[in-house]
């Protein structure tokens, strides 16, 4: 120890330090990168390909391609449909599987919709077309989603860091700029959860696995489910959207029920 | 005294006359507990006085006594909430019964928030009761504040009042603020935090004075402590040695009536405060708490467990401040980024400065000194404690509105981002929407409410002059319409006539007899200016002549009815009479 602390202000010390700490961090990231989405991913048939692909030029091509090389609307200035290489069967699980696509109509950005036009079936045949054009994050497994093996107190954090300056404290939803909006995650399946983490539709970021790890993923769809269950425990939560909704509250009901009061004793002769 | 042993000494008092009984002496007879308590503190004599205090009645002066209940309330809930609030940064982790933070790390505060909302009986309806009726404190106050604006209640003798009460509504804001800010949840640790970057933004001592307030470049530790004495303590203090000020003020200037037949300046017509005011206002401090505990109860306010702890790298989206505070949030959401400029390598942050931390003094400053500037322009030195009708001041009415509607814009302008999710709007638009709106809708409001104030004034004069319209069509001998009215002057009518007649002032010559320029000619033209700007065309009541005449048509008019007068001499009159309608 003496003998290294007696060189330790030798000139190659430096270099030999930098050298050392670049090999370390790259021996680490080798060893603890994520890898590819393997583990959380179900197995698809292969012999949906082909149905997928029907599926996909019935339905979907008029916006994104035969092939899903993606279009331009008309006037050529604006995408139509953006090419669907390597976004994924979660992509096809999510746009589809909510109900936004196919979109009815162009828009800022494409709504969650109750009727979904596919049955899961031929979702999923369609992911498996899509999946097979470029590798992309598949449909995670049901343990990869499953809000009881996560940790609820853990997900709230990382919910409050990552996901509530746009979904709200509460999931609420919340505005984005030229009317796009994050829209309300409340009563969103966990399965829907992940995939729109990992593949980032519309204006949201993608949240890779470097990002968030697949736990950090339970623990937020932990974290939403609890919320979700919890009853309000102050009694009727307004939205829970914040001093607004309480604001016009008081104005309207508070300050209804305090001069109705007012103008009835008022009214009553002394 | 006569059985007062003799001493040789009393000599010298017989001439004296005996003390005169004690003004309390009377009171005495009382009752056993009020004698022993006059005998020791005299407090019979001005008691007795304020229970005599006659007081006029009318729902809309209940409005502040709303606001008053509503501090009690806050007061009250408040001292239950110190008993269990911890106002430390201090780091712990949560270990209570709300399972979704078990586990968080967090500050002492925060977690004995948690502990009054879950885990201390009856806490968290303290803690709602106490937040809610903080909110329609400055609701009441703010509304009570619109009544005396508009029914000219602040006119002299009462501007001090409404300069107190002025600053009672900023105090009450920034008491509101520091309330928002204490639980350190992550909405109210957005709040401080936001705070301090307005704090920064004033011009040259803006580090001075972060570090003056926070103790450091940052909110660190020494906030919420020092938030807690302002909240408890200070303001408190503040607000209620001003509002004991204020009520005073009441008593001593007597309260404003409404006008109406028998009442005027020198009298009030109302009722005693015992037995009548303290039956009613006793009992409506307990409807008022009792609406306040019943919105608690049902309605959840600041659920600071599902914000979770304040961390510096988390906010939530639909960040707002209380609503008092939203038209300076709003302002700040208006102002354009590109006012922020440098200037000998300081930046100055004209883009958050004037709507963050200028407005706020700014608009109570203006409301404080309204009154002042209004007698000055009106020339008005006479007291008042006749209240005016909204509409027989149309030129204040309309100040009044183009204020409101300035100061809602800002305040919708901090829920743009709400309104555009709930709306389906860009908050774009909505912005621009708001910018524009600033400027523009407060003048129209103005233009708007003066029409409508002096449309009012005109019809209250037709009322008086040609009645109300009967219903009953006459037809006259040469086969002309009219409708007959009823021209009869009801008590009712009184309210249309007895406001007093105004006229913008008159310009005295710039110089006088001998051609010298008068010094003060220059103010005089701007007071002037602002006299026709407030007067020049007001609509005055019906004068007795005016009515004498009118009546002298009117008799005309009815004897063509039913005697059959010639066609030329019943014809003029009708003519007449449809002129003097339109």
């Amino acid at each position: 120890m003496n003998a290294l602390a007696a060189r330790r202000r030798h000139p190659a010390a430096i270099a030999i330090l930098i050298i050392l700490g670049l090999f370390l961090t790259g021996a680490v990231y080798a060893a603890l990168a994520p890898k590819p989405a393997d583990a959380t991913t179900r197995a698809l048939p292969a012999q949906s390909v082909e149905e997928g692909k029907a599926l996909f030029r019935a339905n979907c091509s008029t916006c994104h391609g035969l092939n899903a090389e993606g279009r331009a609307t008309g006037t050529g200035d604006q995408i139509a449909g953006p090419p669907l290489a390597g976004v994924g069967a979660a992509a096809v699980d999510f746009q589809v599987g909510t109900g936004r696509m196919p979109l009815p109509r162009p828009d800022v950005q494409a709504p969650a919709n109750n009727e979904i036009k596919f049955t899961q079936d031929e979702i999923d045949s369609m992911g498996a077309y899509i999946a097979s054009l470029a590798p992309g994050p598949g449909v995670p497994s049901e343990e990869a989603v499953d809000p009881t093996k996560g940790d609820a107190a853990r997900g709230g954090e990382l919910y409050r860091v990552n996901c509530a300056m746009c979904h709200n404290f509460a999931g609420a939803g919340g505005a984005l700029t030229r009317g796009k909006y994050a829209p309300p995650i409340e009563g969103v399946s966990g399965r829907h959860i992940y995939e729109a983490m990992v593949t980032g539709p519309q204006s949201m970021p993608v949240f890779n696995d470097a990002n968030l790890t697949p736990e950090s993923k339970r623990d937020i769809i932990a974290f939403l489910y609890t919320i979700d269950e919890a009853e309000s425990p102050g009694g009727m939560p307004l939205g829970s959207l914040g001093p607004v909704s309480e604001g016009l509250f008081a104005w309207v009901f508070g300050l209804g029920l305090l001069v109705a009061s007012a103008v009835w004793i008022g009214a009553k002769s002394a | 005294m006569s059985t007062a042993p003799t001493r040789p000494a009393d000599a010298l008092r017989q001439g004296d006359r005996p003390a005169e009984a004690r003004p309390g002496a009377a009171a005495r007879t009382v009752g056993g507990v009020a004698g022993w308590v006059d005998d020791r503190t005299g407090a019979a004599k001005p008691v007795g006085y304020l229970m005599k205090k006659v007081f006029p009645d009318h729902w809309s002066f209940m409005l502040g006594e709303i606001a008053m209940y509503s501090m009690i309330v806050c007061l009250l809930t408040g001292a239950f909430l110190t008993f269990w609030f911890v106002p430390s940064a201090g780091h712990t982790i949560y270990d209570g019964s709300y399972v979704p933070l078990r586990g968080v790390s967090m500050s002492e505060a925060y977690a004995s928030t948690l502990n009054i909302s879950f885990d201390i009986k009856g806490g968290l309806i303290i803690r709602q009761i106490h937040h809610w009726s903080a909110l329609m404190f400055i609701v009441a106050l703010v509304v009570h504040m619109f009544r005396v604006f508009f029914t000219g209640a602040f006119r002299k003798p009462r501007e001090i009042n409404w300069a107190i009460g002025s600053v009672l509504a900023l105090l009450a804001i920034i008491e509101g603020f520091a309330g928002y800010s204490l639980p350190d949840d992550l909405l109210s640790g957005t709040g401080i935090r936001a705070m301090q970057g307005f704090v920064q933004t004033a011009p040259v001592i803006g580090t001075y004075l972060v570090y003056a307030i926070f103790g450091g470049p940052f909110p660190g530790e020494m906030i919420i402590p020092r938030l807690y004495s302002a909240h408890i303590l200070l303001i408190p203090a503040l607000l209620v040695g001003l509002f004991t000020a204020h009520i005073g003020l009441v008593f001593l200037q007597k309260h404003t009536q409404y006008p109406g037949p028998g009442r005027t300046e020198k009298n009030v017509v109302g009722f005693p405060v015992m037995p009548v005011y303290a039956a009613k206002a006793g009992g409506f401090f307990f409807i008022v708490f009792g609406i306040l505990a019943l919105i608690s109860a049902v309605v959840q306010i600041n659920p600071i467990w599902a914000y979770g702890p304040y961390d510096p790298s988390a906010v939530t989206a639909g960040a707002q401040p209380d609503w008092y505070m939203g038209f300076a949030d709003g302002a700040l959401r208006l102002l354009p980024g590109w006012l922020e400029f440098e200037i000998f390598g300081y930046t100055v942050s004209m883009n958050i400065f004037p709507g963050a931390l200028l407005l706020l003094p700014l608009v109570y400053v203006v409301l404080g000194v309204y009154p002042f500037l209004e007698r000055w322009v009106t020339g008005d030195n006479r007291e008042h404690h006749l209240l005016q009708r909204p509409r027989n001041s149309p030129v204040r009415t309309g100040i009044g509105m183009a204020a409101i509607t300035a100061y809602s814009v800002l305040l919708f302008a901090s829920g743009n981002d709400i309104m555009a999710i709930k709306l389906g709007m860009s908050i774009n638009d909505l912005t621009w929407f708001f910018r524009i709106g600033f400027f523009v809708l407060p003048p129209l409001a103005f233009w708007v409410t003066k029409r409508i104030c002096l449309s009012l004034q005109r019809r209250d004069r037709d009322t008086v002059l040609h009645g109300r319209e009967t219903g009953t069509i006459v037809r006259t001998p040469d086969g002309r319409f009219f409708e007959r009215h009823d021209t009869e002057l009801t008590p009712d009518q009184w309210i249309l006539v007895q406001h007093e007649p105004v006229a913008p002032l008159e310009l005295e010559p710039a110089v006088d007899e001998n051609g010298v320029a008068r010094p003060a000619a220059r103010k005089d033209r701007l007071r002037a200016r602002l006299s026709r700007f407030y007067f020049a065309d007001a609509v005055n009541p019906v004068t007795p002549e005016e009515l004498a005449a009118a009546h002298y048509h009117g008799e005309e008019h009815e004897a063509i009815e039913p005697s059959e007068t010639s066609a030329s001499g019943g014809a003029a009159p009708i003519e007449s009479a449809e002129a003097g309608r339109h």
